[in-house]
C-alpha cells in the first residue's frame, strides 16, 4: 500500500461526498415534484410524456398499484429487448452484420438489461449490434436506473408520509428519474469522457495493420454515452468484453476516477434525499455512514491483499512492490482497481476494470462479500436504498425492542406485517444464491463451466449466482456462462433478486406509508446517531455472514488458508 | 403491596417446578409445539436423528454414540423450552385454581317481580342466572355473578379479588355501583341487575388470563416470531445448501452434523424462551393487582407516549390544606389564629381539620373553653361556616361569600386583604375569609398539596420520554400553579369527560399513544378510547369494562409502574434476541472447521476455541445450546434489570450486556463444556 495509492482512492472519496448535498438536494426537489434548474429544459418534455399518459395515468396510486404499473413497465421492456435481440440480424444499424441471438442467451441478457444486472454472457463487440446496443440494452440502461429510483422515492414516502394511502406515481416518478436525474448527468458525463479520448462513433470497426504487419480489427462505437449511463445507473454492462478494463471503455486514470464517482454518485446521494424527504438529514447521514464503513473496510482488506502482492510468486523472486497485478492494468495499479472493485460491487453495478477472479483470495472475497451482502452498501440506484431501508426496519425491530418499545423507525411502527414481508424479501437472497450454487455443485453439466478447480471453481459459481441475485453483473471471469444451464438459472436468479425482492419491499411500504408517523422523544430508539449506525453495520455483517459464512469457509476463505501452504488453483 | 402477599409464591416454588416438569414433557404434542415454529423444528430434527441413531445401533453402522447423545441434547433443548413455559404458567395456573374455588357453584337471590317487592325470590344456581336478572343480596351472601347495585348500601369484602380484606362500601348510584361476582356482602341488603353472563364474569375472566388459557399471542411477540422463523428457514436454506456445496468439496456432511448446525444456529434460545417471557410479563402485572385485559394492554403500556393523570389523588392528596394564614393590617397573627382555630374546631372536613393543625402550629391554638361555643355548619344557601361565642361571632368562607355576608364589596376591603387575596389565587390556592364581628381579619391560605415524591417521578418519565398530562376542574390559574409545582408537561383546566376524550383523540392523530386511568361512568368514553385504560377496582362497572386494565388496589398512582412493566417486558424480549442471534458467531467458530477438517485440514485455523475434536466440538456447541435455556429462565421470568432513563442509555447498557455479551459468553461456555466432554471421553 502507498500513499499515492491511498491519494488516489481519497480524491474519488472526496468527490463522492461532495456531490452528496448537492445531488441529494436537487433529486429531493425531483421527487417532490418541485421546479428544478433544468425544468425550463426537460420542463416541455415532461409535460408532452406525462400528457400523453393521460391524467389517469398520473393520479397517486397505492402501493399495489405503483408495483403494478412498475412490473408491466418492465414486462414490456423485457419482451421488446428479447424481440431486438432475437431479429437484430434484420434491423438497422448492423455495420458488423451480426445475426440474432439465440434464444437462452436473449432471455438471459433481457433479463440481465431490465433487472439492472448487466451480466454479460457475450462479448459486447462481437455479438450485438449497434442498434442493439442504443436502442436495445441503453435504453434499459436508463429504465431499469429509473425504476429503482422511483422504487427508492416510494420507499422514502412510505416514512415521510403520514396516514395515507398513495406512494406517489410511478409514470411520474420514472419519467422525472430519467429526465431530471439520469439524461442530463448522463450527457455531462459522456462528454467529459469523449474529451479524455473515449470514442462516440456510429462507424463499425477500423483496420490496423500492425507492426509485424498483421492485420488487426479494431471495435469501434457509441462507447462514451454508454460508458457513462452505465456507470451512474449502476448497471455495468460494458461496450466492450473487457468492460472498464479495455482502453476505450477506460482510457486513463481520470476516466477512471470519473468512472468510479459515477458508479457511487447516485446511491451515495439518495441517503441524503432521504433525509431530506423525511425531514431530518441525520437520518440520512447515518445511513450514509453505515455504507461508508462497509465499503471503506472492504476498500482496506482488498487493496492491503492486493498491494501485498503474491507471496507464493514473491518467494520465487518476483518484485512484490507493485502488488498483485495479475489481471490489472498497468495504467490504473493495485489501488485504483482495487477501489473500482469495490465500488462496483458495493454498487450492483458489475463493471469492471480489473479481473476480479485474479485477485488474492481476500481481494476477491471482498467484492464477493459486498454482493453477498445484499447490495445495500450503497447498492444499485435507488435499490440499493430501498434495500438498506429495509435492513435498517430489521435492525431497528431486533434492537429496538431493547428500549421497551414497540420498535418504530421514524415514527412508524414495525408490526407484524412489516416483519413478514422484510422477512420474505430477505430469503430472497440465500434461497437464490446458495439454492442455486449448491444445485450447480452437484450437476455435471454445470461443473464443466469452471475454469478452476477446487475452492476457487466453488468461489466462480458462488460469485456467479450472488452476482444475478444481487444485480450486480460482474463476473468472476473462468466461468464459461454462455450456457443453456447458466443462461437460464442466472436469468431466473437475476427475476428473483430484482423483482421477488421488490414486491414484497413494496408491498411493506405500503403498509408503513398509511401508518401515522409519531414524533420523537428521549423513549424512541435514536436511529441518527453513532450506535445505530453500528447496529446497522453489526446486523448487516452478522445477517448477511451467518448466511453465507460456510460457503465462504469452503471457498476464499479456505483457498487464502492454503496459499499459505503453498496451494493454489 | 403487603396484603397481595398471600398470592405471591416464589419464583421457583417446588410445587410449581415438580408440574412444570411434567408439563414439559406433555407439551412435547407436535400438535401444540406447532405454535413456536423454532421450536418445532427442532424437535422434528431431534426426532430425525433418533431415528438415524436407532438405525446405525441396530445396523452397528456410523456413530451411535454421538449421534444418541446429539439425539439426547436436541430433545433436552426441546424440554428445557417447554419447561419455561411451563415454569411461567405454573403461578399463574396456581392462583387460577385459588380464583375458581370463589367461583363455584352459589345460589342466587333471584327476584320473582323485578319492579315490585324486593322480599319476593326465589332461590337458583348462580350459572343459570341470566342479564339483567335482579338478584338479591343479604349479610354473609356471596355475590352471584357481576352485576350493579340498583337499590341499597352495602358492605362488601372483595379479597377474593384484590387481596384486600378491608371491606368497601357499595351502592347505587354513583361511581362505587359496579360489584364484582365471587365477593361477600358483609353487612346490609342490596339489590343487584346483573350484567355479566355466566362464564364471562370477572373472575372467569381473570382465570382465563392468570392461566393464559385464553392467551393469544400478543402482536409485538408476533412480530418477533416471524422475525424468529424467518431466520429459523433463511438458516434451514443454509444447512440444506451446504450438503450440495460441501458434497463439490468432496466432504460428505453427515444429516446429523448438518442437524447439530441447524439448531445451533436457528434462534433456539428466545426461541424457547419468547412464551415465557410474555407470560411471566403478565404475571408481574398480576401480582402488582393489575389485570390486564389482554397481554395486547402491557405491551401498549410499554409504548405510552402521553400519560393522562387525575390531579386530586394521584399529583396532589385529595384534600387542601391550610398553610398559611394572613392577617390584615391591625389583627396580629396570633388573634388571627385564634379565629381561625375556634371557627374550625368543629369543623369535622378534612380542609378543616388542617386549619386547626396549621393554628396550634402557629401558637393560635387553645382557648380557654368551647363549651358554650355554637358551632354555625356550611350550608349551600351562604357556603359559610364559623361559631358563635359570647360576644363574638366567627365566619370563615369563599372570599365572596363572606364579602356578601358583611354587605360590603370588594373593593371596600383593605388593600392589603385583596393584595393576599390575589396572591393567593395566582399561585394555584384557594383564599379563605375569616370575619369577625362583622369586620374581615384576615385570609387562611387553603393549598393543594403536591405527593412530596411526585416530581421525582415525572422527572423520570420525561426521561423515558413519556409527557405527563394533569387533568383537573380547577380553573387555568390554579391549575397552571399546581402542574408547574407537580413538574408535569401539561394540563387541561377545567376539564370535563369530553375534553378528556377531545385530548387523546387529538393526541392519538399525532400518532402517540395514551394512557389514563378513571373510575367514574363518564371516564368510560375515554378509557375505552385510550390506548392503555386502567379502570379502578372501585370504579362503575362502565368504567371497569371500557378499560383494558384494572386496578385491583384503585390506586391511580400505579399507572407508572404500568408502564414500567410494559417496557421492561419488550426490553426482555429485544435483549434475549440479541443475544440469541449474537451467540451464533461462535458456533459457527465451533462447527464449521469441525465439519471440514476433514477435507481442508487448513481450515482448523478457525478453530480458536482449541477445542479437543471435531465431534466434542459439535457435541458441546449443542450441549450449550440447550444449556443456555435452562440458565435464561430465571432472567425470562424475572424480566431484564429496568432503570428509568433515557432510550439511548437503555440501549447502549444492554447492547453491552446482551449483545457483546452474547458474543463473547458461549465462546467462554462451549470451551468449558468442551473440557468437560473431552474429560469425560464422551466424544
Amino acid at each position: 500500500m502507498t500513499a499515492i495509492g491511498w491519494l488516489q482512492c481519497l480524491v474519488v472519496v472526496a468527490l463522492v461526498l461532495a456531490s452528496v448535498v448537492p445531488l441529494g438536494t436537487h433529486m429531493a426537489r425531483v421527487y417532490a415534484g418541485e421546479r428544478t434548474f433544468l425544468s425550463p429544459v426537460f420542463g416541455p418534455l415532461e409535460r408532452g410524456f406525462l400528457h400523453l399518459a393521460g391524467e389517469r395515468a398520473v393520479r397517486p396510486q397505492s402501493w399495489l398499484g405503483y408495483t403494478l404499473a412498475m412490473l408491466v413497465f418492465n414486462a414490456a421492456g423485457f419482451l421488446l429487448l428479447y424481440a431486438i435481440l432475437r431479429i437484430q440480424g434484420v434491423l438497422p444499424l448492423n455495420p458488423q452484420g451480426f445475426d440474432g441471438v439465440d434464444p437462452a442467451l436473449a432471455f438471459n441478457t433481457a433479463v440481465s438489461f431490465v433487472t439492472n444486472t448487466n451480466w454479460q454472457a457475450y462479448g459486447g463487440e462481437t455479438t450485438m449490434s449497434h442498434l442493439t446496443q442504443m436502442v436495445g440494452l441503453t435504453v434499459q440502461n436508463f429504465l431499469s436506473a429509473a425504476t429503482g429510483m422511483a422504487l427508492a422515492a416510494a420507499m422514502i414516502r412510505a416514512f415521510a408520509k403520514t396516514g395515507r394511502e398513495a406512494l406517489g406515481n410511478f409514470w411520474v416518478d420514472l419519467t422525472r428519474s430519467t429526465l431530471y436525474v439520469l439524461l442530463p448527468l448522463s450527457i455531462v458525463l459522456a462528454l467529459a469522457f469523449v474529451a479524455f479520448g473515449m470514442p462516440q462513433t456510429l462507424a463499425g470497426s477500423v483496420e490496423a495493420t500492425t507492426l509485424e504487419g498483421a492485420k488487426q480489427i479494431i471495435a469501434l462505437g457509441p462507447v462514451a454515452s454508454q460508458e457513462a449511463i452505465k456507470e451512474l445507473g449502476t448497471n455495468g454492462g460494458g461496450f466492450f468484453n473487457a468492460n472498464a478494463a479495455h482502453p476505450f471503455e477506460n482510457p486513463t486514470a481520470i476516466t477512471n476516477a470519473l468512472e468510479i464517482w459515477a458508479l457511487l454518485a447516485i446511491s451515495a446521494a439518495l441517503t441524503h434525499t432521504f433525509g431530506r424527504m423525511v425531514g431530518d438529514k441525520r437520518q440520512g447521514w447515518a445511513i450514509l455512514t453505515v455504507m461508508a464503513i462497509i465499503l471503506g473496510g472492504a476498500l482496506v482488506v482488498a487493496y492491503w491483499a492486493e498491494a501485498g502482492g503474491n507471496p507464493l510468486l514473491t518467494a520465487l523472486g518476483v518484485d512484490p512492490t507493485m502488488g498483485n497485478m495479475e489481471g490489472k492494468e498497468v495504467r490504473f495499479g493495485t489501488a485504483a482497481s482495487s477501489l473500482y472493485a469495490i465500488a462496483t460491487t458495493g454498487t450492483s453495478t458489475g463493471a469492471v476494470n480489473a479481473m476480479h477472479e485474479s485477485f488474492m483470495p481476500l481481494g476477491g472475497f471482498m467484492p464477493l462479500l459486498l454482493i453477498k451482502l445484499g447490495e445495500i452498501v450503497p447498492g444499485g440506484v435507488g435499490s440499493g436504498l430501498f434495500g438498506i431501508l429495509v435492513i435498517a426496519v430489521l435492525t431497528v425491530f431486533i434492537a429496538g425492542l431493547m428500549v421497551g418499545r414497540t420498535p418504530e423507525y421514524l415514527g412508524k411502527k414495525i408490526e407484524v406485517k412489516e416483519m413478514k414481508l422484510a422477512m420474505l424479501a430477505q430469503l430472497i437472497l440465500p434461497l437464490s444464491i446458495l439454492g442455486f450454487t449448491a444445485v450447480a455443485a452437484m450437476l455435471p453439466t454445470a461443473l464443466a463451466s469452471l475454469a478452476n478447480a477446487g475452492p476457487h471453481g466453488l468461489t466462480e459459481l458462488l460469485y456467479a449466482y450472488a452476482s444475478a441475485t444481487g444485480n450486480n453483473g460482474s463476473a468472476f471471469a473462468g466461468l464459461s456462462a454462455n450456457t443453456p444451464w447458466f443462461n437460464s438459472t442466472l436469468g431466473i436468479a437475476m427475476f428473483l433478486g430484482r423483482f421477488g425482492y421488490v414486491v414484497p419491499v413494496m408491498a411493506m411500504a405500503g403498509s408503513l406509508v398509511v401508518k401515522t408517523r409519531g414524533t420523537a422523544s428521549a423513549g424512541t430508539f435514536p436511529t441518527d446517531g453513532p450506535l445505530f449506525v453500528g447496529l446497522v453495520v453489526a446486523v448487516i455483517l452478522i445477517l448477511g455472514g451467518l448466511q453465507f459464512f460456510p460457503a465462504f469457509a469452503l471457498g476464499p476463505i479456505v483457498e487464502h488458508l492454503l496459499m499459505a501452504t503453498g496451494r493454489t488453483f | 403491596m403487603s396484603h397481595s402477599q398471600a398470592r405471591a409464591l416464589s419464583l421457583f416454588d417446588g410445587a410449581i417446578l415438580r408440574r412444570a416438569a411434567l408439563d414439559a414433557v406433555v407439551k412435547l404434542d407436535p400438535r401444540r409445539l406447532a405454535r413456536n415454529p423454532v421450536i418445532f423444528v427442532t424437535e422434528v430434527v431431534a426426532a430425525v436423528v433418533t431415528v438415524i441413531f436407532v438405525k446405525d445401533l441396530v445396523l452397528g453402522a456410523g456413530s451411535p454414540m454421538f449421534e444418541g447423545q446429539i439425539a439426547l441434547w436436541l430433545w433436552f433443548t426441546v424440554l428445557f423450552a417447554n419447561f419455561a413455559e411451563a415454569v411461567a404458567e405454573g403461578r399463574g395456573k396456581a392462583q387460577a385454581d385459588a380464583l375458581r374455588k370463589t367461583r363455584s357453584d352459589t345460589v342466587a337471590k333471584r327476584l320473582l317481580f323485578p319492579d315490585g317487592d324486593d322480599s319476593l325470590f326465589e332461590g337458583v344456581s348462580s350459572l343459570d342466572l341470566e342479564l339483567d336478572d335482579l338478584v338479591v343480596c343479604e349479610p354473609g351472601d356471596v355475590i352471584p355473578a357481576d352485576g350493579e347495585v340498583v337499590r341499597g348500601v352495602a358492605s362488601v369484602n372483595e379479597s377474593a379479588i384484590t387481596g384486600e380484606s378491608a371491606p368497601v362500601i357499595r351502592e347505587s348510584g354513583g361511581d362505587r355501583s359496579a360489584v364484582t361476582g365471587g365477593t361477600t356482602v358483609l353487612s346490609d341488603r342490596i339489590v343487584v341487575r346483573i350484567t355479566a353472563a355466566p362464564g364471562s364474569t370477572f373472575i372467569d375472566r381473570m382465570i382465563a388470563l392468570v392461566e393464559g388459557a385464553s392467551r393469544q399471542k400478543t402482536p409485538n411477540e408476533l412480530a418477533l416470531s416471524i422475525l424468529l422463523s424467518g431466520l429459523t428457514l433463511i438458516f434451514l436454506i443454509t444447512v440444506v445448501t451446504l450438503w450440495g456445496i460441501a458434497g463439490y468439496s468432496g466432504t460428505v456432511v453427515s444429516v446429523t452434523v448438518l442437524v447439530a448446525l441447524l439448531v445451533t444456529l436457528i434462534p433456539t434460545t428466545i426461541g424457547g424462551l419468547l412464551s415465557a417471557i410474555g407470560i411471566a410479563g403478565m404475571d408481574r402485572l398480576i401480582r402488582f393487582n393489575v389485570v390486564a385485559t389482554s397481554g395486547r394492554a402491557v405491551e401498549a403500556a410499554g409504548d405510552v407516549d402521553t400519560l393522562l393523570l387525575d390531579k386530586t389523588g394521584t399529583i396532589t392528596f385529595g384534600n387542601r390544606m391550610a398553610t398559611e394564614f394572613v392577617a390584615v393590617p391591625g389583627v396580629g397573627a396570633a388573634a388571627l389564629a385564634e379565629a381561625a382555630w375556634l371557627a374550625s374546631h368543629a369543623d369535622e372536613t378534612p380542609e378543616g381539620r388542617s386549619i386547626v393543625a396549621l393554628a396550634q402550629g402557629s401558637g393560635g391554638a387553645g382557648p380557654k373553653s368551647t363549651a358554650d361555643a355554637v358551632f354555625v355548619p356550611f350550608t349551600a344557601q351562604t357556603r359559610l361556616s364559623g361559631v358563635d361565642l359570647p360576644g363574638r361571632s366567627i365566619r370563615k368562607g369563599a372570599v365572596d361569600a363572606v364579602i356578601r355576608h358583611l354587605g360590603t364589596t370588594l373593593a371596600e376591603t383593605p388593600a392589603a386583604f385583596r393584595e393576599a387575596v390575589d396572591r393567593i389565587a395566582r399561585t394555584g390556592g384557594t383564599p379563605l375569609a375569616v370575619s369577625e364581628n362583622g369586620r374581615l381579619i384576615g385570609v387562611i391560605h387553603l393549598k393543594d398539596i403536591v405527593k412530596p415524591d411526585i416530581k421525582e417521578r415525572f422527572a423520570e418519565l420525561r426521561a423515558m420520554g413519556i409527557r405527563t398530562v394533569m387533568v383537573t376542574g380547577d380553573n387555568p390559574v390554579t391549575a397552571a400553579a399546581i402542574a408547574s409545582e407537580a413538574g408535569v408537561d401539561d394540563f387541561i383546566a377545567e376539564a370535563t369527560p369530553q375534553d378528556k376524550l377531545a385530548y387523546i383523540r387529538s393526541e392519538q392523530t399525532h400518532g402517540r399513544l395514551i394512557a389514563m386511568c378513571g373510575d367514574g361512568t363518564n371516564d368510560a368514553p375515554a378509557l375505552a378510547q385510550a390506548d392503555v385504560g386502567v379502570a379502578m377496582q372501585s370504579g362503575t362497572q362502565a368504567a371497569r369494562e371500557a378499560g383494558n386494565m384494572v386496578d385491583l388496589d384503585s390506586n391511580p398512582t400505579k399507572l407508572i409502574e404500568v408502564v414500567a412493566i410494559g417496557k421492561q417486558l419488550l426490553m426482555t424480549r429485544g435483549s434475549l434476541t440479541t443475544f440469541s442471534i449474537a451467540n451464533d458467531v461462535a458456533k459457527y467458530f465451533a462447527i464449521i472447521p469441525a465439519l471440514f477438517v476433514a477435507t481442508w485440514p487448513e481450515l482448523s485455523r478457525l478453530n480458536v476455541m482449541g477445542l479437543a475434536s471435531p465431534e466434542s466440538a459439535i457435541l458441546s456447541a449443542v450441549i450449550f445450546n440447550a444449556l443456555i435455556i435452562v440458565a435464561l429462565i430465571p432472567l425470562a421470568l424475572k424480566g431484564i434489570a429496568y432503570r428509568p432513563v433515557g432510550a439511548a442509555a437503555v440501549l447502549r447498557r444492554n447492547l453491552l450486556v446482551y449483545g457483546v455479551g452474547g458474543l463473547i459468553l458461549p465462546f467462554v461456555g462451549i470451551k468449558a463444556v468442551d473440557l468437560v466432554v473431552a474429560a469425560l471421553h464422551l466424544a
